[in-house]
């Protein structure tokens, strides 16, 4: 990746949507995870419940905040560094965006100030609706989003309008029955649901082996265990890519992921190890393993999985039509809008619109497409291979690591039906070294999915270079070194403070009794007596 | 689908430059209370104690207002794309810098009052004073700014060029506006903390109130002034095709055209409303504080705040982001917008949830009715911020 504006407009992007992406699936499941707790203490009445409820719920808002703000980064980088994208996909990528923020992000901000301050004012079930709706509308934003991020990996309901150069919505229904936006949203939330689980597993099981809050902590662990043995079987199953096959779209991906140069009789088999060279188009050392690929991808024995060679064959004469395509559109522009387009011209454009962003290719190259070379031609067919050995180790981490949480969860699950959760203390301790790593198969799979998106902005419809504001250098790395900053001491402020308030533990419920007062987080004896504050 | 067609085009567009005024509305009114306040901060509130209920009797409701600007960015992303592009990317860096205050705010107030560190709790009060005075200035600094046209171009194929640096955003009309802004925010957050909290800091919230709202009288007042004197609007010269694509450089327009901004109050008097509530909702204001109605100068502000806003989209009907240096390139309500069937299906959705989160925020503000009193956060069993 050059360092040129796109560059940096691209690292600038995929550092803060990864940074974004810490918070935001930890706030996913531990929504679920404190709403199914407030439950059981609503329907039991135990007070235990309530105490894990708001232990768990204090993390919660430390993520919560950063998750809303780095949430808006997001929302304004669209405009801000992809300008052109923003243009030219908006009337189908905006919607969606803006549906999150009608149905979801504003149930879910506007309850969760009450989940935290209205634990005296409301009544038991009207709090746990609270907390319902906030969880609710935490998940329904995760839908929405993906509904937008399916849309970039398989555009299908648009058409290009020469008049307004730009992708505009011809049925918004297959937008959001996409089927990549539903594998995506499944497999995105369950892995956001695992984090959760092995969130709150860990920290209970650091309890237990600290002999605290040993109640709290092997309540909690039993929750954990359950939500997080389901979520990561649907992580798996469910895996997003499900999708890939089904889509035309996604067949560069799945093999570059795979580092499948050459495509193989059905059923593929799966390279559990080796090394890709994209260079020298093989992968060096590679241990197969027979059916599995075929069976992984296909879900089937007979369909087969075409390989990068022949992709690439398939995209050159893909940017050949583009450039037919693009002669025509040139034309019909050059009409100057308000006259009406011959139909035979109309036609032409319309045979080979769908491929039109393949010649837009070139525009890394050349000015005018319909001026490339036949080495150029070349050159942006090449192109739409992804970077293969990122892909391909991201892949693994996150298979091997979604393995392991299954084996983790289903231990537990065992462990806590058996009443034996603190019986091996050695099993607590890989727990507890187990919270990191469901984030690191998190973050691996954003890089599968988008970094295996490349060169592509939307798939097949416009290249991320051409999608790109046309800024300064300067400019760019100057909010990239900003956000670099001020992300960083975020993050080192958020992870102590989760380290404090794990630390400290529970608030001891007894002191909520009626008539008596309990400290407040972070409040001193002194800092309760007004009289005696002189903080300036 | 063909049932977008039940509304034209050209309602569809209008109704959504409507929608669009009362977005920025509804941010100004529930989220500018908040900047509001964490402008306020270091100024009404010298205590831990006294700044823990000035927090707090913002602390349960900015998330929500917030959302309005989240919306905001969506709906314009999805209702007027090339509104969104143009602008988000030219005004970059303050963008940016509206971001990095934004991101402030929210971790300022959840992670503020964790420590008894009276350092660790003056920074993040620094933080929440730049997360709501920064914002406040610079989004009246780029409505000053889209009054005076934008120099940015559009290639034929709809590529963006902005040609301005970062500093030539700062001329003294925009810097006006921007203190307009603040003005009227600070004025907003005072009326709220004087409706929330008791005591001291709900008599200094009533001092700066009172001076804010005749700030955001004369500010305002001059503003106008200057608008009309200084500041040339622009006109479209070719014939208005309303239900056209949405291809700016499909019409002619001249700038530099003297009045122009004023020209839609002759031609409709009835849109003279706006800015007169911007005026007399100030004024309302002031008497209410001086008089201690504290309910009626949180409605008045408001009521200022709304005519404030929809007279900056007034006067530029139907331009809503002209070009200094492409007059012809201008961003107007009939050739920005998203397609027919696009609009269509964003006003359905509008009009099934923009009910429902009017009906469940307000339940949420009545569940949190009352003030704000030092005693719910040295005692209180809520987890106050």
């Amino acid at each position: 990746m050059d360092l040129d504006v796109v560059g940096l407009s691209r690292l600038q992007f995929a550092l803060t949507a990864l940074y974004h992406f810490l918070f935001v699936p930890l706030t996913l499941g531990l929504s679920m995870l404190i709403a199914i707790m407030e439950t059981v203490y609503v329907m039991t009445g135990r007070s235990i419940w309530r105490q894990m409820t708001k232990f768990w719920g204090v993390l919660f808002g430390i993520n919560f905040a950063i998750g809303v703000s780095t949430g808006l980064v997001m929302e304004f980088q669209f405009g801000m560094n992809w300008s052109y994208y923003s243009h030219y996909v908006g009337d189908v990528f905006g919607a969606p965006l803006a549906i999150e923020g009608l149905m979801a992000f504003f149930l879910e901000a506007t309850f969760v100030g009450l989940f935290f301050f209205g634990w005296d004012r409301l009544s038991k079930v009207q709090h746990l609706a609270v907390t319902w709706l906030m969880a609710l509308g935490t998940n329904f934003s995760a839908l929405w989003i993906l509904i937008a991020n399916g849309w970039m990996q398989n555009p299908i309901g648009a058409t290009l309008n020469p008049q307004t150069m730009r992708m505009e919505v011809t049925d918004f229904g297959a937008v959001l029955a996409n089927p990549v936006a539903q594998a995506k949203f499944v497999h995105t939330v369950s892995a956001g649901y695992v984090i959760a689980a092995l969130f709150v597993l860990g920290i209970a099981a650091w309890y237990l082996l600290k002999g605290r809050h040993v109640e709290l902590a092997k309540r909690s662990m039993t929750v954990a265990a359950s939500f997080g043995l389901a979520a990561s079987l649907s992580v798996v199953v469910l895996g997003d890519e499900s999708g890939y096959l089904a889509t035309e779209h996604q067949h560069m991906k799945l093999a570059a992921i795979e580092g499948m140069w050459e495509t193989q009789p059905a059923p593929a088999a799966f390279t559990a190890f080796g090394f890709p060279d994209q260079n020298a188009r093989e992968t060096h050392y590679a241990i197969h393993i027979p059916w599995v690929m075929g069976l992984i991808g296909t879900r089937s024995l007979s369909n087969q999985i075409p390989g990068i060679s022949d992709l690439v064959k398939l995209a050159e004469v893909r940017v050949r039509q583009g450039i037919v395509a693009y002669g025509a559109l040139e034309e019909i522009r050059a009409l100057g809008g308000r006259a009406p387009v011959p139909p035979a011209l109309q036609a032409r454009f319309e045979e080979h619109s769908a491929v039109l962003g393949y010649a837009l290719l070139l525009k890394r190259y050349v000015d005018d497409p319909r001026q490339a070379s036949d080495a150029q031609i070349r050159q942006a067919a090449l192109d739409t291979v992804p970077q293969v050995a990122p892909l391909f180790w991201s892949f693994r981490i996150m298979v091997g690591l979604g393995m392991f949480f299954i084996v983790l969860t289903a231990v537990f699950f065992w462990l806590s039906a058996r009443r034996r959760l603190d019986a091996y203390p050695w099993l607590l301790k890989v727990a507890v070294w187990s919270i990191p790593l469901p984030w690191i198969a998190a973050e691996a799979g954003w890089i599968v999915a988008e970094l295996g998106r490349q060169p592509w902005a939307i798939e097949g419809v416009l290249p991320t270079a051409v999608a790109v504001s046309n800024l300064g250098i300067q400019t760019v790395l100057t909010t990239l070194i900003g956000f670099v900053v001020l992300y960083t001491v975020l993050l080192v402020v958020e992870m102590k403070l989760m380290f404090k308030a794990i630390g400290k533990g529970p608030e001891d419920e007894l002191a909520h009794a009626p008539g008596t007062h309990s400290p407040l987080v972070g409040t001193t004896p002194a800092m309760r007596t007004a009289p005696m504050i002189t903080a300036e | 689908m063909i049932l977008h067609t039940l509304l034209d085009y050209d309602t569809l567009r209008i109704i959504w430059w409507l929608l669009l005024g009362i977005l920025l509305v509804g941010f100004a009114v529930t989220d500018g209370f908040d900047l509001g306040t964490g402008t306020l901060l270091p100024f009404v509130a010298s205590t831990d104690l006294e700044r823990r209920v000035v927090i707090n009797a913002v602390g349960p409701v900015w998330e929500g207002n917030q959302v309005w600007l989240v919306l905001g960015g969506g709906a314009i992303f999805a209702a007027w794309p090339q509104l969104y592009a143009v602008s988000f990317s030219g005004f970059y860096l303050a963008m940016a810098a509206v971001l990095l205050a934004l991101i402030l705010r929210p971790v300022a107030f959840k992670y503020r009052s964790k420590r008894d560190s009276i350092a660790w709790r003056a920074t993040w009060d620094w933080a929440l004073f730049v997360g709501g005075f920064v914002p406040a200035l610079i989004f009246g600094v780029a409505m000053g700014n889209v009054l005076q046209g934008v120099p940015f171009r559009l290639a034929p194929d709809q590529q963006i060029f902005y040609e301005g640096g970062f500093f030539a955003l700062l001329n003294p009309f925009a810097v006006l506006c921007g203190l307009v802004s603040v003005a009227m925010l600070v004025m907003h957050g005072a009326a709220w903390l004087v409706l929330k909290t008791d005591g001291l800091v709900a008599s200094r919230a009533r001092v700066w109130g009172i001076r804010a709202a005749i700030a955001t009288v004369v500010l305002y007042a001059v503003a106008g002034v200057l608008l009309w004197g200084f500041v040339d609007g622009y006109r479209i010269t070719s014939a208005v095709v309303t239900t056209g694509p949405s291809n700016p450089l499909f019409k002619t327009v001249e700038a530099g055209v003297a009045g122009s901004w004023f020209a839609n109050y002759a031609a409709h008097p009835w849109t003279q409303l706006a800015p007169a509530a911007g005026i007399v909702g100030a004024l309302l204001t002031l008497m209410a504080l001086v008089r201690r109605r504290e309910g009626v100068a949180m409605l008045t502000s408001s009521l200022s705040i709304a005519g404030i806003v929809l007279s900056v989209g007034a006067s530029m009907f139907p331009f809503i982001l002209p070009s200094s240096i492409q007059p012809q390139a201008s961003l107007t309500v009939w050739d920005a917008s998203s397609s027919h069937l696009t609009l269509f299906i964003m006003l359905v959705a509008t009009c099934i949830f923009l009910p429902l989160i009017l009906l469940y925020t307000s339940w949420v503000y009545k569940v949190l009715w009352g003030k704000v009193v030092p005693g719910d956060i040295s005692g209180g069993t809520s987890h106050a911020y």
